[in-house]
């Protein structure tokens, strides 16, 4: 059983939650971008939170199930729809056998997350199945999709959520789904500041450094990608050249190269490096980050290790109260 | 010796560092190797990776692994005493004997075609340059830059080099080059600064095998020079063994 790529859409790579335990091989972690999206997504169908999902980067694919399929879309809303018909999104939804689902070019946000029951099964390379192009491992041949692939899925298997299956042999559209939603914007798009904690090098800046940096609306540069985000705005000039010995680097990861533009370390950042990092982006604003569009603005905002671990550990009771939820409507 | 120190901090919300100096060198770099194995072979869950570096040690974590119900303590407060007394306990000081692994080069020609110039800048032969290279004890220092990259001290002080100004666009896969103190591998076809001098018909990174690479951390290395029909032959042999494992 496959699902098929009519067509790939700008960039559409099969993303876990990332490939851990070998990053001090030089292995990058990659993984998926924005974790709240694509979790609610495997949430909505019933997988476990590391299933493999499609990551859906501004405009979308064409895809076609040859079977019939339990999928989810969340994230960015890239106005799918099934024929004529708009495909509900945050939501588990049983489609039919035969049925095509079209992204288009959406209007909010970035990268759209789109999960099956049981996952994509494309192999496990060092414990993952990310895609990390530039190494050309993991995912679909370690690239993204193109016209005419066939991603590997398990066969639908009726019983998780009776209502749908039922409601699927009752309707005349192309797909069930439900009316609840968990929501599929990760991030509204008011929200536009970044929380940060000071990173290991925030005292080489200088206190006017360090209120640019607080004090300036960012813009994300075109020249941005899985790898990194380089921003424009302000010049972060160190006190003093700063002789920095290589140490490890992570998700959300501020460095300031010579130049003083400032580059986020997004998911397929390398696993070390050597420039100064000013700070660290909280692990629960990575999602809003990974969902903000080239030329995109917003600004940062410092907050406590404290605060910032608090603000984490809250968003996953978030996500375990969403799953309790989904499994008392689907048991209804 | 002087009395052993470290430092603990954190790196954001999902990442505790351990420093150990802000110099590199052999006795720092074995300090944080022992602690990143000690971490690798006694395994906490919640840690996801563990991050040997020159002078350093990164433990990334899932901090809801950490919280405690009553939650006084913040996750980075509990992973970090957990840490300190592992170091309290002396494992920074258990190294663990290192690996020989011996690398064949091909040196200079089209493979190493900064060989020449290093050995004009140095005031040597470019044998001379593949004598001092190949007879000096190397040792892998950390993994980074690229999958499987090792960065490998103990490039003889005679054939220290700046990076080159003008960095290469596309280094290819295989390809040996030194800078400052140290030498590398290139393991990705990337750009680079290095100075390129030979090649190697290995292949260093294998995301088929686990680990993924043929150097580790720690790592005693030793260049063997090789001449280009050696080099070919090996290509070969090595495409062949690839073929079978397919």
């Amino acid at each position: 059983m496959s699902v098929e790529v009519i067509r790939p859409g700008l960039l559409t790579t099969v993303q876990d939650l990332g490939r851990f335990g070998y990053q001090r091989f030089g292995v990058v972690a990659g993984g998926v971008m924005d974790n709240w999206a694509q979790r609610l997504a495997n949430a909505a169908v019933g997988n476990d939170e590391r299933e493999a999902t499609l990551e859906i980067t501004m405009q979308g694919p064409v895809l076609r199930f040859g079977e019939p399929a339990l999928v989810a879309v969340c994230g960015a809303d890239l106005a799918p729809r099934i024929g004529s018909v708009p495909f509900p999104q945050g939501r588990p939804v049983l489609v039919r056998a035969g049925a095509v689902l079209e992204f288009r070019a959406g209007e909010q946000g970035c990268r759209a997350y789109l999960a099956i029951r049981g996952g994509f099964r494309v192999p496990v390379v060092m414990g993952s199945r990310s895609t990390y192009i530039r190494a050309a491992l993991g995912g679909l041949e370690g690239r993204a999709l193109k016209k005419g692939d066939r991603l590997p899925v398990d066969a639908y298997a009726p019983g998780w959520y009776p209502e749908l299956d039922r409601a699927l042999d009752e309707a005349k559209t192309p797909f069930a789904a439900p009316r609840w939603s968990v929501g599929f914007t990760a991030v509204p798009a008011s929200a536009r500041r970044v929380r940060v904690v000071a990173g290991p090098q925030w005292d080489l800046f200088s206190q006017e450094t360090r209120e640019l940096f607080l004090g300036t609306e960012f813009g994300i540069s075109v020249n941005s990608d899985r790898m990194g985000y380089r921003l424009t705005g302000a010049m972060l000039k160190l006190r003093r050249p700063a002789e920095m010995i290589s140490e490890a680097v992570t998700f959300g990861t501020v460095q300031v190269p010579p130049d003083g533009n400032p580059i986020i370390l997004m998911a397929d950042r390398q696993t070390t490096g050597g420039y100064p990092k000013i700070a660290q982006v909280a692990a629960v604003d990575l999602p809003r980050l990974a969902q903000a569009r080239p030329l995109e603005r917003f600004a940062f905002e410092l907050v406590t290790l404290a605060e910032a671990q608090q603000a984490y550990l809250a968003r996953e009771r978030e996500l375990a109260k969403i799953r309790e939820s989904i499994d008392f409507q689907r048991r209804q | 010796m002087a009395k052993a120190t470290w430092r603990i901090a954190p790196q954001g919300d999902s990442c505790l560092m351990v420093e150990f100096g802000q110099k590199i060198d052999r006795e720092t770099n074995l300090r944080a190797r022992a602690l990143a194995q000690y971490l690798v072979d006694h395994p906490l869950s919640g840690v996801v990776d563990v991050v040997p570096a020159f002078t350093s040690v990164a433990v990334h974590y899932r901090p809801e692994a950490f919280a405690e119900p009553a939650g006084t303590a913040l996750p980075y407060e509990r992973l970090a005493a957990h840490v300190e007394q592992v170091l309290q306990a002396g494992v920074e000081r258990q190294a663990p004997e290192p690996r020989h692994v011996e690398i064949p080069v091909c040196y200079g020609g089209e493979f190493g075609p900064d060989l020449e110039e290093v050995a004009r800048a140095r005031k040597l032969a470019p044998d001379e340059v593949v004598a001092i290279h190949s007879q000096s004890p190397h040792i892998v220092y950390m993994l980074g830059f690229a999958p499987g990259f090792p960065y490998i001290a103990g490039l003889d002080e005679r054939l220290a080099m700046p990076r080159r100004a003008t960095p290469r666009l596309k280094i290819p896969l295989g390809t040996i080059a030194i800078a400052g103190g140290q030498s590398v591998v290139y393991t990705l076809e990337t750009p680079g600064g290095w100075n390129l001098i030979g090649r190697t018909p290995l292949r260093v990174f294998t995301p088929e095998t686990d680990p993924p690479c043929l150097l580790r951390p720690g790592d005693a290395v030793h260049f063997v020079p090789i001449t280009l029909a050696q080099y070919k032959a090996q290509c070969d042999a090595g495409q062949d063994a690839a073929a079978e494992r397919a």
